[in-house]
């Protein structure tokens, strides 16, 4: 499988770590434990496009957010976290 | 040279060098062949008709084929350490002094005691694996397995270690393309005409394909002349690269294909520092898949009689190898190629003893063939063959009509028409479709960016693979984004392939659909009648197809016969899931230069050279090499030594290299509130020039990893991690500053590599750092108290890093320099402390004084435990959120009884403490129900004089004093321990702020 890093470009699979689901969101800070618990444990078991956290641990180091179909292993988008590089969200 | 006259050899042509001979040995006997033989075709050469005994019955075998798809001819290649079992003969090229032994056979191939087993056949049915597991396991395993493995084995195994290197590489084309055919050479032509960047992988020595055994005319020119043009072209064309003995094994996602590189297999050892193997991992952003077809076997009684050899492989012995597999000829076919073996056979001078024709209709020109060959064509099947060990004899056939015939011959050419190659195109559960006009399966789409041409895609004639394989690779190049000129295809004539489908031919004997583990006709039958009809359980019950040749043979054989039995079609019948890799790839490839000690990468500490020189005893900790002691002379064992450095550092001073900890540096004006929420405890609050221990929990409250962070400026601090999870932590940390926190304004960076850091401690450490530290630095409790952490200049000026953190208790520093001057550091510290009697220690040092201290490391940090269990559940800030806040309050992880750290000593102070022992309550019978929790550290503390040790028990804080059992059934041992106070060392921790 190949991985195209918005950062990098195409690279193979040993230089990334995968983490899971990418759609929970973590919870405001009084959201109550029941929305952690969610959080934390329940995940959807998609047949079909998932959008997914990938870590690109053996290039730039960043967060990506992978939509992969869990049928074909094809990857249709690759986009970087809200949170990679230097500019910050609402900065 | 010794050996005979190759009496099986024609008296000139083929694709050999007679100018080089080459003496081998098979089965201890002395032969010669040639330079561009391979094993089978010297073996036919001369005259070596019996090559192997089968699987289970033991039965004379011959060679059936002249290529990767040979399921008979296998056997031991080369000796001692580099003996390999199974290696196909077809496949092994025949150099000087190749030594070959037969498989199965005992105690000769001619006389083999096994074949005995003819005789237990019934035993040996389909599904005997799992009948014979119905028998009393007591029986299975004292007699029958053991005696099974004896008598059904395919070859020994060199049992001692691969001397030879295997390599793995990777490769970046636009256009891969599998096999040297017609189809393969002008897919080649286009792409590479075209502009693209092509790799070609044919798995044979030579290139050509079919060709090589075939000829043809091609654009006017023989095909030897058209081979030798093409493959000018192709060098002189700027990115083509030709990859001989390599065979593409399997497709994978995103266009990433393997592929092994026989590279040195040809010569009896590689050359000095050459592998013998490569592993490639090819990245093609379009595949032509011209892998050609297989001849395909008829299955009839005795058809794995020596001497029974497929049409097409016969014509190969013949012209690429002018050997002749028999003199006397007989053919068997159910097409029009099978007959090209006639016209082979003839012009070689071979005597042909008949031609049988399944087919109702022969052509007028094999009718005039046969006339002017003197044969006689019979209307008809094959129903059995007489003969053994020393080949075919008689072959008898049913005649249309029903009459009989019979025909002497010392050989039979077979050809049941022939199968696409449709692995590489199914490897993704693709499932090929089958096409009526040839009887066989053809790829049914294929993986993404790939596609089959010529005989893969069941175009048989020479023109069509031309054509096909042509506007394959124009078309793959052009996807690629290379549109050059292709120019023209190369053209040749089709020749006629019309079949009548047949499969089976009834008859008195065994019939084998599957040569190499002898699976015959009526196994599939027999499974059948037991209701195993699906094929995938046809292929499990009976294990046809699941030898090392992957069926390539037998498995539409065994297909169609299910589908008679069973009253189907072929197709509603359907194949079985095809799985890579085509052929067998040895597991040190894979592994590649990933075995011994470079099995996985090393890493080195800063002092590590300087530890080596003092004799250090080192420990594997992840990837590190750390100094686990550094023995004396006249010490007797570790713990002597252990015993020494500890006291030396309680005592004195001492030293140890701790660079193996993660270190990471936050910068950023938000750099404390990041710090904040992924610690249980504030940074935000901490003082520049200061340290603080930190704990982080895991998103559902348990802990994750622990260690100091010291703030070095407003906007800067250093953490480090525990060697374990140095990486991981850094790649938590980035997933909460990239994905759950990304407006904070925060940086990391990894400088594990970057710092060489050194605890040193010990009462005299004061003492010893001013005579490295520039005198200037004050480093008195007032100046530098316990918990700060500054940059300093050491004498000489260089800048370097100091943290009053202790880990042993001791009065302490942590001195960080860059990496580059941590062995001059080393060097320096103990010559400026040889007056202080300073003394290094290791990482067992280390852990006995952490134990005495009651720290916490992996054992207790082992992802079961809360910050409450660890003892250190005030830490946890009520004031903030943090990662793993919430769920650390679930019901379970705050429960008054759960299991916490507490200390454990023996109260028989002479007893060794042994961690994995079983806490359970004093007078109570051990058991699962009263399993209170167990011993998680322990260590000989120089400092009690006895063993001591950290555990987890359950409610341990509210019990200190009480004396339980330690129970340790693992090493037969059950004594009294005392739960004590878990810092058995300076309870109040003066030392380390003196
Ligand atoms: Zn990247």
């Amino acid at each position: 499988m190949r991985i195209t890093c918005p950062f990098c470009g195409e690279r193979e699979l040993g230089e990334f770590t995968y983490l899971g689901d990418a759609k929970p969101a973590r919870p405001a800070v009084d959201a109550g434990e029941d929305a952690v618990f969610d959080y934390v444990y329940l995940r959807d078991n998609v047949a079909g496009a998932m959008s997914e956290h990938w870590y690109h641990g053996g290039g730039c180091r960043a967060w990506l957010k992978v939509t992969r179909n869990t049928l074909t292993h094809e990857i249709s988008v690759v986009e970087p976290a809200a949170g990679v590089g230097a500019a910050k969200v609402g900065a | 040279m010794v050996g005979g006259p190759q009496t099986h050899r024609l008296s000139n042509g083929g694709l050999i060098d007679r100018s080089a001979p080459l003496s081998f040995r098979f089965d201890g006997k002395t032969f010669v062949g040639y330079q561009g033989d391979t094993l089978a075709s010297a073996l036919i050469a001369n005259g070596v008709k019996l090559v192997g005994r089968s699987f289970k019955y033991h039965r004379p075998r011959g060679i059936l084929t002249a290529g990767s798809e040979e399921p008979n001819a296998l056997v031991e290649l080369r000796t001692g350490a580099r003996r390999e079992p199974n290696t196909k003969a077809t496949m092994a090229e025949l150099y000087e002094g190749l030594e070959a032994a037969s498989q199965n056979r005992w105690p000769s191939l001619r006389y083999d005691f096994m074949a005995v087993n003819q005789l237990f056949a019934p035993i040996f049915v389909a599904g005997f694996y799992y009948k014979t597991f119905m028998w009393p396991a007591k029986f299975w395993e004292a007699i029958y397995e053991p005696a099974i493995r004896r008598a059904a084995g395919l070859g020994r195994a060199a049992g001692i270690a691969d001397p030879d290197h295997y390599d793995k590489a990777w490769a970046h084309c636009d256009v891969l393309i599998a096999g040297s055919g017609p189809a393969g050479l002008a897919a080649a032509l286009a792409a590479g005409r075209s502009g693209a960047r092509v790799i070609l992988c044919e798995e044979d020595f030579a290139l050509g394909g079919r060709l090589l055994s075939d000829g043809g005319t091609i654009d006017g020119l023989p095909a030897a002349e058209w081979i030798s043009r093409t493959l000018a072209e192709l060098a002189a064309l700027p990115d083509v690269r030709i990859m001989t003995r390599t065979t593409l094994f399997g497709v994978y996602d995103g266009g990433t294909y393997g592929a092994i590189e026989r590279v040195n297999d040809h010569l009896p050892s590689p050359p000095e520092h050459q592998v013998r193997q490569r592993l490639w991992r090819i990245v093609a952003k379009r595949c032509v898949v011209a892998a050609g077809s297989i001849e395909r076997p008829i299955v009839f009684a005795g058809n794995d009689t020596p001497g029974v050899m497929m049409a097409s492989a016969m014509r190969t012995y013949v012209t690429r190898y002018a050997a002749t597999p028999a003199k006397r000829v007989a053919l068997f076919t159910n097409n029009e190629d099978g007959w090209r073996t006639a016209e082979t056979a003839l012009g070689a001078g071979l005597q042909i003893a008949a031609v049988i024709d399944a087919r109702a209709e022969v052509s007028p020109a094999h009718r005039s063939l046969a006339s002017k060959g003197g044969f006689t064509v019979l209307n008809g099947s094959v129903s059995g063959v007489e003969g053994g060990k020393d080949g075919v004899k008689k072959i008898s056939v049913s005649m249309t009509g029903g009459a009989r015939a019979e025909v002497e011959a010392d050989g039979l050419a077979v050809s049941g028409g022939w199968n696409p190659a449709v692995g590489l195109t199914s490897y993704h559960r693709g499932r090929p479709k089958w096409q009526d006009h040839i009887a066989a399966f053809v790829p049914d789409g294929a993986p993404p960016g790939m596609v089959a041409a010529g005989a893969a895609n069941g175009a048989f004639g020479l023109g069509a693979c031309l054509r096909e394989g042509f506007a394959a690779g124009a078309a793959a190049a052009s996807d690629a984004g290379r549109n050059g000129k292709a120019g023209t295809a190369p053209s040749a004539d089709d020749e006629a392939y019309s079949l009548t489908p047949l499969w089976h031919v009834a008859g008195k004997g065994k019939a084998f659909v599957d040569y190499q583990h002898d699976v015959t006709a009526s196994d599939v039958e027999l499974a059948q009648r037991e209701g195993f009809e699906s094929v995938e359980h046809l292929k499990r019950y009976t294990t046809l197809g699941m030898a090392t040749d992957q069926g390539k043979t037998s498995n539409i054989a065994g297909l169609a016969i299910m589908a008679a039995v069973s009253g189907k079609s072929i197709p509603e019948t359907g194949t079985t899931i095809y799985r890579p890799p085509y052929v067998p790839v040895a597991i040190g490839a894979f592994a590649g230069h990933h075995r011994d000690e470079t099995f996985h990468a090393t890493r080195l500490t800063p002092s590590h050279h300087w530890a080596a020189e003092q004799g250090a005893i080192f420990v594997d900790t992840g990837l590190w090499k750390r100094a686990q002691w550094y023995p004396r002379a006249g010490e007797k064992d570790w713990l002597e030594s252990v015993t020494r450095e500890v006291k030396a550092v309680r005592g004195g001073v001492g030293f140890c290299d701790v660079s193996t900890l993660g270190k990471i540096d936050v910068h950023g004006p938000d750099a404390g509130t990041f710090l904040d929420r992924v610690y249980i405890n504030s940074f935000s609050n901490l003082a520049v020039g200061k340290a603080r221990y930190g704990l982080m929990l895991r998103e559902d409250g348990l802990v994750y990893d622990d260690g100091t962070t010291s703030r070095l400026a407003d906007d800067h601090y250093f953490l480090t991690t525990t060697t374990a999870k140095a990486g991981l932590v850094m790649q938590h940390l980035e997933f909460c500053r990239q994905v759950l926190f990304p407006e904070l304004d925060v940086q990391l960076t990894s400088v594990s590599d970057q710092w060489a850091q050194f605890s040193v401690a010990g009462p005299k450490t004061r003492d010893l750092l001013k005579e490295i530290v520039d005198p200037a630095e004050d480093l008195s409790n007032e100046g530098f108290p316990f918990m700060g952490a500054r940059e300093v200049a050491l004498r000489g000026g260089l800048k370097a890093r100091l943290f009053r953190i202790s880990f042993s208790g001791e009065m302490a520093f942590e001195i960080s320099v860059p990496a580059r001057y941590g062995e001059a550091l080393v060097r320096n510290l103990m010559q400026a402390g040889a007056p202080f009697g300073v003394t290094p220690y290791g990482t067992e040092a280390l852990g006995v004084m952490r134990v005495e201290k009651g720290h916490v490391a992996g054992p207790e940090l082992n992802g079961t435990t809360t910050a409450a269990d660890l003892g250190l559940g005030k830490m946890m800030s009520t004031k903030k959120d943090f990662i793993g806040r919430v769920m650390a309050g679930r019901e379970a992880l705050v429960a008054p009884d759960r299991q916490v750290v507490v200390g454990i000593k023996p109260t028989d102070k002479a007893r060794r403490l042994r961690s994995g022992a079983h806490i359970i309550p004093k007078g109570q019978t051990p058991g699962p129900d009263n399993d209170q929790g167990y011993v998680t550290s322990v260590c000989f503390s120089p400092t009690l004089d006895q063993w001591i040790g950290l555990g987890l028990v359950e409610r341990g804080r509210e019990r200190i004093g009480e004396i339980v059992h330690a129970h340790d059934p693992l090493r037969g041992e059950d004594y009294e321990v005392e739960l004590c106070n878990p810092v058995f060392y300076d309870p109040d921790g003066g030392r380390q702020r003196g």
